[in-house]
């Protein structure tokens, strides 16, 4: 039921890095390190900077893929993936996107499984991937079913 | 020599174990992240779905464990990192991170990394590429 949305891509949104959401998010994984909020270790780093975490990017708008009916219960992660070609900086301007990359179902313990793989971009403004991530989202027949009735 | 470039194959980084999971964790996790899926903070919610109470978001479990490697930022950066979320995480749960340096190849890391629970299960399972600046 997902197969006809593989190819299908959101329109790009201009996201920034914002200073206190990083630090929020730094402290919410534990990882208070000042890299990513004191300004003077960032300055005084070879990043010249503040940079975001690794897993940042998970409070990103990425847009919205028309036809793209996800429901908001039922869903499970299955897996996450993310490339950087270098670290975020603080107050960066990002620009995020997502394309519906792969569906497929597979027999499972609770059924019919469907896997949804969604791949995000973040660009520069010049349209220079600064990193993606894919992610896969398991889609159990019972949700599935819901959803087409 | 920077820290990270003196590891041997083989050598496990760092472990690091999180208090018991609480709830205001998975609330500031909510919060920070946007994702407020209810199945993370409310009780009826995560009963609803069939859950025996609420479990933390694989983000936040997968955000926690790549802090094993914050501290090497001058070194370089995660190039890659990718997760497999094994099992679900509960409150109260302990849990333990793990990398373990797998290979190295020129300017990259390889690590395997893990995330136990106080059953000694994976919780979550996967991969880190750290690139090391020149």
């Amino acid at each position: 039921m997902f197969k006809d949305q593989i190819g299908k891509q959101s329109n790009k949104v201009k996201n920034v890095v914002e200073r206190g959401a990083v630090k929020k998010f730094a402290e919410a994984i534990g990882d208070l390190h000042p890299i990513y909020f004191d300004e003077d270790a960032g300055r005084l780093s070879r990043y010249k900077n503040n940079i975001a975490p690794p897993t940042f990017p998970r409070v990103f708008d990425y847009g919205v893929i028309e036809g793209l009916n996800l429901p908001n219960k039922g869903l499970i992660h299955g897996e996450q993936t993310f490339h950087y070609v270098r670290p975020l900086f603080v107050e960066e301007e990002i620009y995020c996107y997502s394309i519906v990359k792969k569906y497929f179902e597979k027999k499972g313990k609770f059924g019919e499984m469907g896997f949804l793989v969604l791949e995000s971009y973040g660009e520069e403004e010049t349209g220079s991937t600064i990193f993606s991530s894919t992610s896969t989202i398991v889609i159990s027949e019972a949700v599935r079913k819901v959803l087409t009735r | 020599m920077s820290t990270v470039a003196k590891l041997q194959v083989g050598e496990i980084v760092k472990e690091i174990q999180l208090d018991p999971v609480s709830r205001l964790d998975l609330i500031k996790y909510a919060g920070a992240s946007g994702d407020f899926n209810p199945i993370h903070t409310i009780d009826d919610e995560a009963e609803k779905a069939g859950l025996p109470g609420i479990i933390a978001h694989g983000m936040w479990t997968m955000g926690n464990l790549a802090k094993l490697f914050t501290e090497y930022y001058e070194d370089g950066f995660i190039q890659d990192y990718s997760i497999r979320f094994k099992g679900m995480v509960f409150l109260n749960d302990v849990i333990t991170f793990k990398a373990t340096l797998k290979e190295k190849l020129e300017d990259k890391l390889f690590f395997t990394v893990k995330a136990v629970n106080q059953h000694g299960n994976d919780v979550l399972k996967g991969e880190v590429v750290f690139h090391q600046y020149r």
